[in-house]
């Protein structure tokens, strides 16, 4: 049955529809897959039972002709999204122990299609990360291993779960969210693909907020396609978002025609990054090379401010962050600390329910937002952000993707980087710059690092033109031919 | 510069003082400004609350539509400017009441700007009081601290209403004009049914801003005092908020600005305990709402849909009515009162009606402490009773007794006319009759008055009154009387 | 703009996070580390630039006035650490 798990979504669609297997079956084979790959410590939570029941009724649907779009999909959640009666807590020790009374949107549009879920996914501790190292259920454990290496590797982050979970086999699919790179980037550390949907696309109804003007929802996925399905299902018009978009949900899918002839590739002369490892660069170019072999247009652009976008991240992001999460104050949810008045109770659960990293952008996003430094940095950053968000829009005149590395470097050890918070912040250097301007984005995996570990290209389209997107991502996909998987015998293996 | 001349005086002279309202008033709308739950008073505790009035994760503001219109109308009643686009910003602060951590409202970019309310004071002036601006903002949910001896207990029902917040200038000069001016905003509020301006239900609350200076002075550094429940504890926390003032500044000291409580029972006010760091709210955009635009042509068309306003009607009593300003700024500081005057008065003398509604209608409601929405006697008997002085058929005085009949039995005025028999005897044979008699019973005094002492007609009238039991029209009397005695 | 002892008290009393003594130099440190960074904005040159506060271009959508039922209160109270009789229960607040 292992091979159940190796299936895409495309091709188990397509077994289910035809009953080669049953959803059960396919769940069953993800269920034991998961529980031999508990060391990678994917999952924070497993709900094999309702999704074992929720096979069961995709069965029932299915033999009565009445399958729905991802009937029988056994997916997993990142613990950022509020699921109904089961854990979410963002992988914080401050939400020890919520379960919400509600369904996020997003997940509710997946389990509306027929979706399953297998468990809530692990995490850096309110998206706050990228290495999945801050979770307050401990790290994950990247599938990848260095060649030769049994060194435990980072899966990136923040949607670190979701992506190890993807590449392991543990699920079809999962769900991540992205505020800087936290899908793109472990798409990439793990050798699948991550999608970020223009801002606005999918709802943030529901999904615990890390900064609000950035987060957005978005697939982990095999395959291109796959991903195109998923966000099929997630994104839509949500009104009890403000900031959904009401616009209709095309046929991703179909937009995967093969054909690139009439795009303009554009390649920013601003994300050559000194330092950046050779074969990177290498595979840039390669990248460049499959676009003009198929006949599109490259062309080499300017991004002028590229390398201001990660200082304005890390001011936009943690100012927001510093407010959204307020709210976790120990007296209606989560964890409280007593205290001898409100004041000490909420300084001690803080204290005690935050980790370290978080604490850190709480206070530098009270910094920056506090009186006397306002102008200085929230506004002088949220000014810069719209001179980043304009330097797309004009090199968007001419080009219809942008074609850059996803990240600047290959999945690391556990335990490096993290010293400096600096140096952890660069993963994120050719994300963040079109999260700030709320452009959909998508990592695909394509190609191997010389001691063998995946490497992504990564793409970034006009605001909401993820057909172009994906169809410029399936070239992407098809031309690199990238069809290594992690080593299974090492996935399930102890660390 | 002080319409009233209002001055505190101090140990070495007058000082004036310089007053600004921040008013706090509930919009009526059923479901709450960011959220779907609804607004009544009075539920029992937690069980108005939305998932995201409780600031669950994950759980997003959407703004009520009709919340914004209510702001927009009641800017458009203030004579304010309407700004086209606000912004929402989050004012940061942590309390258990408060369960975001932040209270959405608008700090740099209010959805009403600029604007005016026209006081009329008690010496028939009038004075113009600025306001600053209005803004819209969420409530915060309700701490009760007498429940419990150990803990704190918290109810969200009123997390998220929909509020109001009004501020003035610095223009009010005296406790008198700040009750005024809260009495004047309320009528307005009630008027446009933007508010209920019920008080004691903390609809609308008060914070008031208190400086005092030596006059031709620059304004003082001012304190505030909050959260003030009646008109009465507005006016007299700033007189003894001033008089504080005052004796610091004689005494050589300097006033802080703070915030401080009024103790109605101590009649004094004083500083909340001063928080260990200054407030910094850190005020920014929320990222979870787009700014507000509004439609040019919509806010046009709410403001051609307004109803008369309490200035416009007042003016319109005086013209058409030829109401004196005092009795008809009586008349329309209340809608329902304004309502139920121009439907007593039509078709009919305004004075009359005037003195009838503010005399004897408000005095018997006063009597039994209700509102005029709650009058025994409609607008259209009271009317019926008017015409029934007007054409006759009662006299004045027996009129009033007819209305207190009407007040306690509910019945209507002809009805009583007839079971009292009150109808007054205007038939000139039978007052003719009564007259005879009284001038053959009292012989000398009919000589007294043939003799010169005119004055006695009244008593004349009053025995032929008396004979009457109080029926005879006067007018009638008089001149059988006259005819009689001068012939 | 650096961060000294004092500013981290501050703000950390702000951001209700309570910090032992030995860790507000340390974190004081890591600050300005991270201030210096984002210090290299100052050479961006934003005179006449508006401040982007949403990452998309459109007004705010509007709710009608219906009210719903609120959660019920059992729901509402489910996860709160301590409640009584209906509330939410905190340490006494001393005014």
């Amino acid at each position: 049955m292992s091979d159940l798990t190796a299936l895409t979504i495309a091709d188990a669609r397509a077994g289910l529809a035809a009953r080669e297997f049953s959803a059960r079956e396919l769940t069953d084979a993800h269920i034991a897959a998961v529980e031999c790959a508990r060391d990678l410590n994917a999952f924070v939570a497993e709900t094999f039972d309702a999704a074992r029941a929720a096979a069961d009724d995709a069965d029932a649907r299915l033999a009565a002709g009445e399958g729905r779009l991802l009937e029988g999909i056994p997916l997993a959640v990142k613990d950022l999204f509020c699921t109904r009666g089961v854990r979410s807590q963002a992988c914080s020790n401050i939400l020890d122990g919520f379960a919400p009374p509600y369904e996020s949107t997003v997940t509710a549009n997946l389990w509306a299609v027929g979706a399953l879920m297998l468990g809530k996914t692990n995490m850096d501790e309110f998206a706050m990360g990228s290495a999945n190292v801050t979770s307050a259920d401990g790290p994950v454990i990247n599938p990848w291993r260095r060649r030769g290496e049994d060194k435990p590797l980072v899966p990136g982050g923040s949607s670190g779960g979701s992506a190890a979970a993807v590449a392991a086999g543990l699920c079809l699919g999962a769900t991540g969210t992205d505020t800087g790179g936290s899908i793109r980037q472990p798409g990439a550390f793990c050798g699948i693909v991550g999608m970020k949907p223009t801002y606005g696309r999918c709802s943030r109804w529901g999904m615990i907020a890390f900064a609000s003007s950035l987060d957005q929802a978005g697939p982990l996925t095999r395959t291109v396609e796959d991903a195109a399905l998923m966000l099929q299902a997630m994104a839509g018009h949500d009104s009890k978002d403000s900031t959904s978009i009401d616009r209709p949900v095309p046929d991703y899918a179909a937009s995967l025609t093969g054909d690139v002839r009439d795009l303009t590739i554009g390649v920013p002369a601003e994300y050559r990054m000194e330092g950046m490892p050779a074969e990177i660069e290498a595979l840039w170019a390669e990248g460049v090379r499959w676009f003009r072999d198929a006949g599109a247009t490259v062309v080499d652009i300017s991004l002028p401010l590229t390398k201001y976008a990660l200082p304005t991240y890390y001011i936009v992001a943690p100012a927001e962050a510093s407010s959204n999460l307020a709210r976790y104050d120990g007296v209606r949810y989560g964890l409280r600390v007593e205290g001898n008045d409100p004041t000490e109770m909420y300084a001690r659960t803080r204290a005690a329910g935050f980790g370290r990293e978080v604490r850190r952008r709480i206070l530098i996003g009270t910094y920056v937002l506090s009186a006397g430094y306002y102008d200085a940095y929230y506004l002088k950053a949220q000014k810069v952000r719209t001179l980043i968000a304009r330097d797309f829009e004009s090199a968007f005149e001419t080009v219809d993707a942008v074609l850059t590395p996803t990240a600047p470097f290959a999945a690391f050890a556990i335990g490096e980087k993290m010293d400096d918070p600096i140096a952890m912040y660069l993963n994120d250097v050719f994300t963040v710059p079109a999260s700030l301007a709320g452009l959909p984005a998508i990592s695909v995996p394509a190609g191997l690092t010389g001691d063998g570990l995946p490497l992504g290209l990564h793409l970034i389209a006009r605001p909401f033109d993820e057909p172009t997107l994906f169809r410029a991502a399936g070239l992407l996909e098809s031309a690199a031919g990238f069809s290594h998987r992690p080593d299974q015998s090492g996935a399930g293996r102890a660390v | 510069m002080s319409a009233d001349g209002y001055r505190v005086r101090g140990r070495d002279g007058e000082w004036e003082i310089a007053v600004g309202l921040e008013v706090h008033a509930q919009v009526i709308s059923e479901a709450k400004l960011f959220s779907s739950a609804p607004t009544a008073f009075g539920a029992e505790p937690n069980t108005q609350v939305s998932l995201v009035d409780a600031a669950m994760p994950g759980m997003l503001p959407v703004i009520n539509r009709h919340c914004v219109t209510q702001a927009v109308r009641t800017g458009l009643a203030l004579e304010a400017e309407i700004n086209l686009t606000s912004v929402f910003d989050r004012k940061n602060y942590f309390y258990p009441d408060l369960p975001p951590g932040y209270q959405i409202s608008q700090y740099s970019r209010p959805i009403v700007g600029e604007g005016r309310v026209v006081l009329d004071l008690e010496d028939g002036s009038q004075r113009t009081i600025g306001i600053t601006r209005l803004h819209l903002e969420m409530d915060a949910g309700k701490s009760i601290h007498d429940r419990r001896a150990d803990a704190t207990c918290v109810d969200l029902n009123r997390a998220g209403v929909a509020l109001m917040e009004i501020v003035s200038e610095p223009d009010i000069r005296s406790p008198e004009e700040a009750g005024i001016y809260l009495r004047k905003l309320r009528s307005i509020l009630r008027y446009i049914g933007t508010c209920d301006g019920n008080m004691e239900q903390g609809s609308l609350r008060a914070d008031v801003n208190v400086s005092v200076r030596r006059p031709g002075d620059e304004l003082g550094t001012r304190c505030e005092v909050k959260n003030l429940n009646s008109v009465r504890f507005v006016m007299r926390a700033i007189e003894v908020e001033a008089e504080r003032q005052v004796a610091v500044r004689e005494d050589g000291g300097e006033i802080e600005l703070e915030t401080r409580l009024f103790d109605a029972e101590r009649g004094e006010t004083r500083s909340m305990r001063s928080k260990e760091e200054a407030h910094d709210y850190r005020y920014f955009p929320d990222p979870d709402l787009l700014p507000l635009t509004l439609d040019p042509a919509w806010v046009e068309a709410e403001r051609a849909r307004l109803p008369e306003l309490p200035d416009a009607r007042k003016a319109r009593f005086m013209a058409d009515y030829g109401l004196s300003a005092y009795d008809a700024g009586v008349l329309v500081a209340e809608r329902e009162i304004a309502e139920y005057f121009e439907a007593v008065t039509a078709g009919r003398d305004g004075k009359q009606a005037a003195n009838w509604v503010t005399g004897t209608l408000f005095g018997a409601l006063n009597r039994a402490g209700i509102g005029i929405e709650q009058s025994p006697v409609s607008a259209a008997a009271l009317g019926a009773l008017i015409d029934r002085v007007a054409d006759g058929t009662v006299s004045n005085r027996a009129a009033k007794d007819v209305f207190e009949a009407m007040v306690s039995t509910g019945k209507d005025a002809d009805a009583i006319i007839e079971e009292q028999a009150l109808r007054q005897v205007s038939d000139e044979g039978a007052i003719e009759a009564l007259v005879n008699q009284v001038i053959a019973d009292n012989p000398d005094k009919v000589a007294d008055f043939r003799g010169g002492k005119t004055k006695l007609m009244g008593w004349f009238v009053g025995q032929v009154m008396k004979a009457s039991g109080g029926k005879a029209n006067p007018k009638a009397v008089n001149q059988a009387l006259r005819a009689k005695l001068d012939g | 703009m650096s961060i000294d002892k004092d500013t981290v008290v501050r703000i950390a009393r702000l951001s209700r996070i309570a910090m032992e003594d030995d860790a507000l130099e340390p974190m004081a440190e890591e600050l300005n580390g991270i201030l210096a960074w984002v210090e290299q904005l100052s050479e961006v040159d934003t005179e006449g630039v508006e401040p982007m506060t949403g990452a998309i271009a459109a007004t705010l959508p509007q709710r009608d006035d219906d009210a719903e039922a609120g959660t019920a209160t059992d729901d509402l109270l489910a996860n709160a650490p301590e409640a009584d009789d209906g509330f939410f229960v905190v340490p006494k607040v001393v005014e």
